[in-house]
């Protein structure tokens, strides 16, 4: 996991839910997280495609069900620009 | 990333400080560095903290629309909450916007907002012309646009047969490439053609109906890019149109509108001079040395010149304060032929070396205006950081450090929208002007008769017009100081209030030797069996001290009188501004107190049989017209 990104995005997610960083976790999700609705779900993925420059695919976006999810599929963008 | 850190380490550093004005500024900067959606969370969450602590106007707005606005309504509350405006929102459900506003007991209603936005999409509401142009006839689309009158203007009527609030509406955005190519542009049916059409009829029906303003959304597109408006795989996947980079600029927007209509807007605008109307220093580089003309470097200070005389025809109030020798200033002011602005385009003058705070202060207590309606510009941020310390009231400007940026960056700034032009807000510079003429008549007039029969005043009172509708309303929502309720009105709430037959609204016009005041008062009562209320009294601060607040009280009796009433009575509504002023009005015009409750008091006087005689030195008209709806 690319220690670089991980905290930025969880500093976004934490922003985004009010909540301190530390109570954010590679396995947050929102089953676990009260306030990690569908429209913080919609601001989270906004957040993060516009602070890293990358686009994710509906597809995509589907598959992001935890912040480690969302590392992954961001790690992937950002190496493979391509895909 | 650096500096966003030290932003807010100065914020969390304010608040564990419970220095409340500086963590207000600290959010405020963090929120002009980075406007997007983690930074409205965190500015929300603190601001939630210091609401308890800093005074905030409230205000309701809803949103009716026809696309996914959720990610920008936290843009949009944070944008508002830096500005001092604390917005309660309410999002219509998705494309149900006609539904609400035809359904007299739908949410929207129930809601009782003060601002309503309706954000629809061209393609949303007339997908022909959107996307099936080339199927359509030139007598189909005369149908769609007729149709789009006919529907719109029905949804306006019944919203305001529902509403007082204001509604805004988005005109529809052209296409970025029209369905005929660059011959759409020779078609006077064209695709382009068409929209347009709708839009001018939108204009006209904004016009037509008060309270009703017209955004227009193809410029906010425009303006931005209309390349990077637009994310289409977000439009087809969750029916959000707009790049998620651009929502801001939407939010902006929308608060240019809400600023001027929640009462933050700013009535003077006081200047620095050197570095700021001109570039140099006039003490150093002398009146040949200084910059200021039509080719660059000058141009960039003429062409903020231009902002200003803008805002002062549109009735914002220009002052002076610079640090600067008198003399020097002035023969610039009176002689550079570069100068846009004259003296006589400013209200009042402070060119001494003497601390800014001190003389913005000074500057309120001429004009008679409060601090927190006055913006600052300064091109020194050493100047603004002490202003904003010392005055945290007034609106202080931040300018770019490129002065060729200085006219765009202050023409954009919300504090001096205005909503409605009356004719006061156009000659509102020359009253003051003048002002400094009877100022100077009674300190030499030997008696204070002396110099109220020499001022000659002539009063017009008038029963409410179509005419000056706009001009009443405006004085209830801003006059602070001489109003004894603070009652706030809409030009639609005030139009009600004249068609009903118990309730009388007057608007009072000063004229005297100096010139005329235009509209500087108003009063509005109510009859409820023997009794008539004053509902409303209200003058500009400009006026009063010469017994017209007299006359116009002794005015209401007799037309009281007259329609057999017995009493008349009016409470007293305290607030920290009107307090020092109007505390003693009533008493001191024979009315006891017969009521009162948390300091508000009502005060009552029978009406006496004969008609009470006004001040030997005025002469008042009355005229009494109906209105009709």
């Amino acid at each position: 996991m690319n220690r670089a990104i991980a905290p930025r995005v969880r500093n976004i997610l934490a922003d985004l839910l009010s909540v301190s960083e530390a109570t954010i976790t590679a396995e947050s999700s929102p089953e676990s997280l009260a306030s990690w609705d569908s429209l913080q779900h919609l601001n989270f993925v906004l957040s993060v495609e516009q602070e890293f420059g990358v686009e994710f695919k509906p597809e995509e976006i589907e598959s992001i069900t935890s912040v480690r999810c969302m590392i992954e599929t961001l790690e992937n963008k950002l190496t493979n620009p391509s895909k | 990333v650096k500096s966003e850190l030290t932003t807010r380490q100065q914020v969390e550093k304010h608040l564990s400080a419970r220095s409340w004005i500086k963590e207000r500024h600290a959010l405020a900067e963090l929120w002009r560095d980075q406007p997007n959606a983690a930074t409205a969370a965190y500015v929300l969450d603190r601001m939630r903290l210091l609401r308890e602590q800093v005074s905030f106007k409230s205000i309701r707005i809803a949103i009716l629309r026809s696309f996914t606005v959720e990610p920008l309504v936290p843009l949009l509350r944070a944008a508002a909450s830096v500005n001092g405006i604390d917005l309660i929102v309410h999002v219509g459900d998705f494309n149900n916007y006609a539904q609400e506003m035809l359904n007299p007991s739908s949410a929207l209603y129930r809601f009782s907002a003060e601002i309503v936005f309706l954000a629809t999409q061209t393609r949303d509401l007339f997908p022909e012309l959107w996307v099936r142009y080339t199927d359509l006839s030139h007598s189909d689309v005369e149908g769609v646009i007729a149709r789009a009158h006919r529907d719109i203007e029905k949804w306006v009527l019944t919203f305001r047969s529902h509403s007082d609030a204001h509604l805004i509406l988005h005109s529809f955005e052209l296409p970025d490439f029209p369905s005929q190519g660059l011959f759409d542009q020779h078609d006077e049916m064209g695709q382009i053609a068409a929209i347009q059409k709708i839009n001018q009829g939108l204009a006209r029906i904004a016009e037509q109906h008060r309270g009703v303003y017209l955004l227009d959304y193809d410029s906010v597109i425009a303006r931005n890019g209309r390349a990077r408006w637009h994310d289409e795989r977000k439009w087809l996947t969750m029916r959000m149109p707009i790049a998620a980079d651009q929502l801001i600029h939407l939010a902006d927007e929308w608060l240019r509108f809400i600023y001027p209509l929640a009462g933050k807007a700013c009535k003077v605008l006081v200047t620095d001079l050197d570095n700021t109307l001109w570039g140099g220093v006039i003490g150093e580089d002398g009146i040949e040395g200084i910059q200021l003309g039509m080719e660059y470097p000058g141009a960039a200070f003429q062409a903020l010149q231009r902002v200003m005389l803008d805002f002062y025809r549109r009735g914002v109030l220009l002052a002076v304060c610079s640090k600067n020798n008198l003399s020097d200033a002035m023969q610039v002011l009176e002689k550079h032929p570069g100068m846009l602005l004259k003296p006589e385009h400013f209200a009042a003058f402070r060119i001494n070396w003497m601390d800014k705070s001190h003389n913005l202060q000074e500057i309120a207590k001429e004009l008679n205006i409060g601090l927190d309606a006055f913006a600052f510009l300064d091109d020194n941020p050493v100047e603004r950081e002490r202003i904003r310390t010392e005055l945290p009231e007034v609106n202080v400007i931040d300018l770019p450090k490129d002065p060729m940026l200085y006219a765009g960056a202050l023409r954009k700034i919300p504090a001096f929208e205005r909503l409605s032009l009356t004719d006061e807000d156009r000659e509102r510079g020359r009253y003051y002007a003048e002002q400094r003429g009877r100022v100077e008549l009674e300190q030499s007039a030997v008696s204070l008769e002396e110099f109220y029969h020499s001022l000659r005043q002539e009063m017009d009172i008038s029963t409410v017009t179509h005419g000056t509708l706009a001009r009443v309303a405006q004085l209830t929502q801003k006059t602070n100081q001489f109003n004894l309720t603070t009652r706030r009105y809409t030009e639609q709430q005030i139009a009600a209030k004249a068609a009903s037959l118990d309730w009388k609204v007057y608007s009072l016009r000063v004229r005297d030797r100096f010139g005329d005041n235009g509209i500087v008062g108003v009063a509005i009562t109510h009859d409820g069996g023997e009794v008539c209320e004053i509902d409303t009294f209200l003058m500009s601060c400009r006026v009063i001290g010469r017994t017209v607040e007299t006359a116009f009280l002794y005015f209401l009796m007799n037309q009281a009188r007259a329609r057999d009433r017995k009493q008349i009575q009016g409470w007293f509504l305290p607030t920290k501004k009107n307090i020092d002023l109007v505390e003693e009005f009533y008493p001191q015009h024979g009315f006891e107190k017969i009521d009162g409750q948390n300091g508000a008091s009502l005060w009552s006087m029978k009406l006496p049989n004969a008609d009470k005689p006004l001040p030997a030195w005025i002469c008042l008209a009355f005229t009494e017209t109906l209105l009709t709806q």
